[in-house]
């Protein structure tokens, strides 16, 4: 049944929509962590979205296939102040693009509701044919 | 008598089942929005609807004559069951990622396949009602 696969379909989207997110958030939280538990700066995360076949042959699922670490260069800031300056004073910071992950909190979170009304509409419609011959 | 009840609902039955089918194709591509290389999907409904109601008049049951007088069998009340074909949505604008889903356009044919569903199960109901008054009188 066609229309019950609609709520696997868009239920993969929103979960991965919402693992993007929850990179975002890492990202935004981390955007000044200049050190971490390996010693270096964050480095932001990127997921990866591929689609992957559904129960039917033609309409794909969405999963994330892994998340990356962006390859972008660190920022380099000068304090000398800050304890982890270097001999001439440049402390390295996370690479996060503030700017970046706010585009990208917003494009997915439109993207989350758009496939919550996705299930809604094939909720609606699924009930309304439960009502075949009810009148 | 059952099967032109029967015929009376079959073609709504197959216009239901190929919205329903297109509207998890939509739903797909909605939800690979942001894939990259996912390329857009769709039914054309009208080639999908045609080939859905040649089948039905096309797939007999296979009855064994033993006589040239022997009758045909009934044309099969099954369902052909086929899929619409699903082809690939002409590129708009490209996309750096390869992805082809344009938004504007899902969510138009989204809401737009929605009613239409809706107009056919309208329609069965009120086929319905019609056999029912006739019964009944």
């Amino acid at each position: 049944m066609s229309l019950f696969n609609v709520f696997n379909i868009s239920g993969s989207a929103m979960s991965a929509q919402s693992q993007r997110l929850n990179a975002v958030a890492s990202n935004l939280a981390n955007a000044d962590s200049a050190t971490s538990a390996n010693g270096k700066p964050y480095k932001a995360k990127q997921v990866v979205f591929s689609a992957i076949p559904s129960n039917s042959p033609d309409a794909s699922a969405v999963k994330v296939q892994k998340v990356v670490e962006d390859a972008s260069p660190p920022r380099i800031v000068y304090d000398p102040k800050h304890p982890l300056a270097n001999e001439q004073g440049y402390v390295t910071m996370p690479n996060v693009n503030v700017t970046e992950e706010m585009v990208n909190m917003i494009s997915a979170s439109r993207a989350y509701q758009n496939n919550v009304e996705t299930m809604n509409a094939a909720k609606t419609m699924l009930l309304k044919t439960l009502t075949i011959g009810q009148n | 008598m059952l099967n032109s009840l029967d015929s009376a609902l079959s073609f709504h039955q197959d216009a239901l089942r190929i919205r329903g089918q297109r509207q998890e194709l939509i739903a797909a591509n909605i939800a690979n929005a942001d894939t990259p290389n996912y390329k857009a999907r769709d039914i054309d409904f009208n080639a999908a609807m045609k080939s859905a109601m040649a089948g039905v008049s096309q797939d007999r049951f296979n009855t064994s004559k033993t006589s040239a007088q022997h009758l045909d069998g009934a044309p099969s009340s099954v369902p052909s069951g086929r899929p619409g074909e699903a082809l690939f949505r002409p590129i708009m604008q490209n996309s750096v990622d390869g992805n082809t889903v344009d938004m504007d356009v899902e969510r138009n044919q989204f809401a737009d396949n929605a009613i239409r569903y809706e107009a056919s199960l309208t329609m069965i109901n009120s086929e319905l009602k019609k056999m029912l008054s006739a019964i009944q009188g």
